[in-house]
């Protein structure tokens, strides 16, 4: 059987899978501009003229779910994709596509919330675009959030840092690419609670679980872990979760990446739910964590720094960067080795 | 008192104790020459190879998958009957959704004849099945039956308590005991050791496997699923080779008892008789089939419309080497179709159907050379 030339819910999951898809079609077309950080990258934003872009789309399903809805998750994750190459936040261009006969309650539910995150992320909406389109062309809800930013206030600092560890460094940003042996893997906290938790509330598979969305824009871990310095690169572990996350900046870097099952920090009820559901936790995706690579010598000092934040307070050294092989490997539990692989697409799909 | 299942799970994958269990391992291993451990369960092979567990085992201690997935041990035949049946007498098939993926004899699995012009809907469950048939009086349905002794019994059980007139059922079930019989004493299969099947088990129990450890002992094992079950049973077996006192002995004994789950066997053998019963890629073994009883001819599509009992081996498709995977001669590796012609999106070989599969659970965990090596 050949499969039907169509886009597929895979193209979209963020596995290999998607990968292939923007390579073939989306770069084919829209590589070339040049940029300081370009397209072609696939990092988390762009650097044009020292200004950071993001674009991002939200279609989670359901919209409102435990600890969060889709106005709070569209300002943390087009926030946390800017923090993340090295940027700061600064404003919002929204585009909401709306079905005809949504809830103006629903709406303002969803704008306050938009709201309320951009408050606590430091950023304003400052212009955007609504549509309608007729009940049945989507299903009740699309926000697209992009966003610009600017150069961290710490930044060059953290970059400094780096370059006395390294004896010098070949990069402005915090990209994907940069890791090297001995850098070490911070992981900032607890993952899988966003995926359960939507998965928990979704129509025909709902089940009885205490697990919110971490949903949160990373300003003040960003912000902490620049200062202390020493930070090589930062990606928010969304769609194909740590497992994707991973297998990315090993394949960009061209180094191999080791980590340790017991240090991942997962709730129980989140691997009792993955036992259940047949679903592998490192897949699963995240909106309020990030991934961490510093230079060894600074790991200890910049998880402190982390762990006196908030959202924080649960983070882990959960593994290192190593040249003894190119892929991602995991010591487990029971100490035996086993590669993990990256995910075809993430299992969960309309989760952001 | 007790403990509840969250520390249970830690338990029993607890480090400190694995790393107690692997040393002891070690120390036995300088014992013996050579050893072959075969386990037959899809899920034991998802364990050893997500834990990482053949990484943990000294060169000379070798664990092997067997014949342990339903859907990589069906008889091509069968699909081959249950799709032109379903074409002829246009039925719509009711089919877990691995087994529509497996490949006939034809080349084809369900999933590629659909377009052929029959309805295909994938169940959960035989519940799933009747409560399809039951809404849709107008439609003729055929329920796939394939499984083990784990899943025939709820079969069964849905039989005896009366199904809709307008579904029929083709049995592919096999009963796990006798392929341990066949194992011990097959001339081109070298074991040592077998870790018996846990979920199997805690169904028919140990009673039915005592003839054939009789038949010529060896170390027997039935164990459990989570890591330091399967390292325990590695150990025991290990223990037993070492004694040259060979028992039939059960790690698993939160769930596996002598007699097992009388209930559900009893059931099962209201409806079911045992024949002889083809499995792919190794042949006939004597009482594995589960065929239903003359009284259930009225549901029995092998009766109704005359299909072939399958019994010549089927074969697999070309260049595939499932057959000797499945008994555990090769590993997945030393397949030429392995993750290259044949992989996880577009099987060739029935063990890349299932997540039963050892090439399929190879696959998933990317083990592309010799496993434990990174």
């Amino acid at each position: 059987m050949m499969d039907p030339d169509v886009v597929k819910m895979v193209h979209g999951a963020g596995g290999v899978e998607m990968q292939k898809f923007i390579k073939n079609y989306i770069l084919k077309y829209l590589s070339g501009s040049g940029a300081e950080v370009p397209l072609e990258f696939l990092d988390d934003s762009s650097v044009y003229n020292g200004v950071v872009l993001k674009s991002d789309t939200y279609t989670v399903k359901p919209i409102f779910f435990p600890g969060s809805d889709i106005g709070r998750l569209a300002v943390a994750g087009s926030v946390n994709d800017m923090l993340m190459i090295g940027a700061e936040p600064k404003a919002l261009a929204m585009g909401l596509v709306i079905e005809e006969g949504f809830p103006f309650n629903d709406l303002e539910r969803i704008l306050e919330s938009v709201s309320k995150t951009a408050s606590e992320a430091g950023v304003y909406v400052i212009t955007g675009d609504t549509k309608v389109v007729e009940k049945g062309a989507l299903d009740k809800i699309i926000i697209n959030m992009s966003g610009i930013g600017f150069r961290h206030r710490y930044l060059d600092h953290n970059i400094g840092v780096v370059a006395k560890y390294r004896g010098g460094v070949d990069f402005r940003w915090l990209l994907d690419r940069n890791i090297r042996p001995g850098d070490k893997i911070i992981l900032t906290g607890y993952i899988g609670d966003h995926a359960i938790a939507l998965l928990s509330v979704r129509e025909g598979v709902g089940f009885k679980i205490d697990i919110e969305s971490d949903a949160s824009p990373l300003n003040e871990i960003v912000d902490k872990a620049l200062e202390v310095g020493g930070v090589v690169a930062m990606k928010d572990p969304t769609r194909g979760g740590l497992a994707n996350l991973l297998n990315e900046w090993s394949d960009k870097s061209g180094y191999g990446i080791k980590i340790y099952e017991d240090k991942i920090p997962i709730r129980d009820e989140v691997r009792a739910a993955c036992g259940y559901l047949g679903l592998d936790p490192l897949e699963l995706g995240n909106e309020g964590k990030a991934v961490i690579a510093v230079v060894g010598e600074k790991a200890e000092e910049v998880l402190d720094a982390i762990r006196g934040t908030e959202l924080g307070r649960h983070a882990e050294i959960i593994g290192e960067v190593t040249d003894e092989y190119k892929f991602v490997v995991m010591e487990t539990v029971i100490g035996g080795r086993r590669i993990v692989p990256q995910p075809i697409g993430d299992p969960v799909p309309r989760i952001c | 008192m007790g403990l509840d299942l969250k520390d249970i799970l830690k338990l029993y994958r607890d480090p400190i104790l694995a790393r107690r269990i692997v040393d002891k391992i070690w120390e036995y291993s300088k014992k013996v020459d050579k050893v072959m451990i075969m386990h037959v369960c899809g899920t034991h092979e998802w364990t050893i190879t997500h834990y990482g567990i053949r990484s943990l085992l000294p060169d000379n201690i070798e664990v092997r998958a067997g014949p342990g997935c339903p859907v990589c041990i069906l008889p091509a035949q069968d699909i081959d009957s249950i799709i032109k049946l379903a074409l002829d007498e246009d039925l719509t098939v009711l089919s877990y959704g691995d087994v529509s993926r497996a490949k006939g004899g034809s080349g084809y699995s369900l999933e590629d004849s659909k377009a052929l012009g029959f309805d295909l809907k994938i169940v959960y469950s035989i519940q799933d099945a009747y409560e399809i048939a039951l809404s849709n009086k107008d439609r003729k349905f055929i329920f796939f039956g394939v499984g083990f002794d784990t899943t025939a019994p709820s079969t069964a059980y849905m039989i005896l308590k009366g199904v809709p007139d307008n579904l029929i059922f083709l049995s592919s079930y096999r009963y796990v005991p006798p392929s341990i019989g066949y194992i011990i004493q097959a001339e081109d299969i070298m074991v040592d050791g077998i870790i018996n099947p846990g979920h199997s088990s805690t169904v028919t129990g140990m009673a039915p496997y005592r003839k054939y450890f009789e038949s010529k002992p060896i170390p027997m094992v039935f164990s459990g699923f989570e890591p330091i079950d399967v390292l325990i049973s590695i150990y025991m077996i290990l223990r037993q080779i070492i004694s040259g006192e060979y028992r039939m002995e059960n790690e698993y004994s939160r769930s596996v008892t002598w007699d097992g789950n009388v209930k559900a066997m009893n059931t099962l053998f209201k409806v079911f008789k045992l024949l002889d019963g083809l499995w792919r890629g190794i042949g006939v073994i004597d009482g594995s089939g589960f065929e239903f009883k003359d009284e259930f001819r009225n549901i029995n599509a092998r009766y109704l419309y005359d299909l072939e009992y399958p019994n010549k081996d089927s074969h697999m498709p070309s260049g595939c080497r499932c057959a000797d995977i499945i008994k555990g001669k090769i590993t997945p590796i030393e397949c030429p179709l392995y993750m290259k012609m044949c992989r996880p999106d577009k099987p060739i070989g029935p063990c890349m159907v299932s997540i039963e599969g050892t090439c399929r659970i190879w696959a998933e965990h990317m083990i592309l050379s010799k496993a434990g090596e990174t």
